[in-house]
């Protein structure tokens, strides 16, 4: 079967796209699925470091793009999970040196020996983010709950429309539940009402994250971290299985027991 | 929101945020301002009350939204006709 291709963008930057590609083809591919992921962000290459792959790369995307190296040669293949390569970003480039056409031609390329290929999108409506979205099958918003963040996600989703790259799926990410408990954050609700599109999946905030990034093993390799679960859960709901929800209304602690024999959740 | 906050009436804050994010986004979405809001507002005055006679203050026009599609709603209340004739016969 012919590969799913699936761009992850996000409008504004930081909100955790690189992150969400990282862990959906970690995931992905410790499922069993055969992987690709291209970073999309030419000049500001991340992908790579997030996956702990920096010290493998020789080519890049536009290497392949200008013929200077077969699309095989450019493909990094992970330490852990032989299904997962990467095709990293130029370094020394701009996002100009790179068509929407030459990605419909590398990606077609692609389509035929893997599961999924997975875009990863640089922040922006500019032509990086059209280079990334045109050949997508399928494209996740990924947004944080604050107002810049929802803003944006709503002028790409409007966007996406335009472009008939619709309806796009939603990943809310770095949700903090006891912030929302206390009504201080946008609940998923909240966002889902503004934004008006369909959820894929809600990751909560998890220091995991930064410490599995910081050793270039993303998060979703482990099993006791939430978000880890919950990028896990995003990669089953893209396979197309159902599953449900997380809660995210559980709180350890003793703050938490009191807080529930108190009424108060 | 702490105990405190709640105890002297702070008002939520991801209220505020929904409130303004949502009013934001129609202006967004629609690349209409209030300013246009109003001169369109004004325009639409003029042109019904020279078919009918209207009240220019208890007029509402805003727009409004659903799911992603927005809609342009006016509020317009007619004078009834028969207050203006016992008025003129005064």
């Amino acid at each position: 079967m012919p590969a799913k291709v699936i761009t992850i963008t996000s409008g504004k930057g930081g909100v955790g796209k690189t992150t969400a590609v990282a862990n959906l083809a970690v995931a992905l591919a410790l499922d069993g699925s055969k992987v690709v992921c291209i970073d999309g962000d030419i000049g500001l290459r991340n992908l790579d470091v997030i996956l702990g792959l920096e010290n493998r790369i020789v080519y890049d995307i536009v290497d392949v793009i200008e013929g200077r190296c077969r699309l095989k040669q450019a493909m990094i293949r992970d330490k852990k999970l032989p299904g997962l390569y990467l095709i990293p970003a130029a370094q020394t480039r701009d996002k100009n040196a790179v068509s929407p056409s030459d990605m419909n031609r590398l990606i077609k390329e692609l389509r035929a020996d893997h599961d999924f290929v997975l875009i990863d999108s640089p922040a922006g409506i500019e032509r990086g983010f059209r280079n990334a979205i045109a050949a997508a099958d399928r494209v996740l918003v990924v947004t944080n709950p604050e107002v810049s963040a929802v803003r944006d996600a709503d002028r790409v989703i409007g966007i996406l429309e335009a472009e008939e790259k619709g309806p796009a799926a939603l990943i809310l990410n770095r949700l903090n539940p006891s912030l929302v408990r206390n009504g201080d954050m946008l609940s998923p609700e909240d966002v889902l009402d503004l934004l008006a599109i369909e959820l894929i999946g809600i990751v909560p905030e998890d220091e995991n994250v930064i410490i599995s990034s910081n050793r270039g093993a993303p998060v979703a390799f482990d099993q006791k971290s939430r978000a880890g679960q919950a990028f896990r859960n995003i990669a089953k709901r893209l396979k197309g299985e159902t599953v449900p929800f997380m809660s995210l209304d559980h709180q350890n602690g003793l703050w938490g027991r009191i807080q529930r024999l108190a009424g108060r959740k | 929101m702490s105990f405190f906050e709640r105890l002297f009436g702070r008002k939520n804050s991801a209220n505020s945020a929904k409130e303004r994010l949502q009013f934001v986004l129609i202006h967004d979405r629609t690349d209409l301002t209030p300013a246009e809001l109003d001169s369109l507002k004004d325009d639409l005055i003029a042109t019904i009350s020279r078919h009918v006679e209207i009240d220019p203050e208890a007029m509402q026009i805003g727009v409004e939204h659903d799911g992603r599609s927005q809609r342009l709603v006016a509020d317009i209340p007619i004078k009834s006709t028969a207050r203006r004739r016992s008025r003129k016969s005064k």
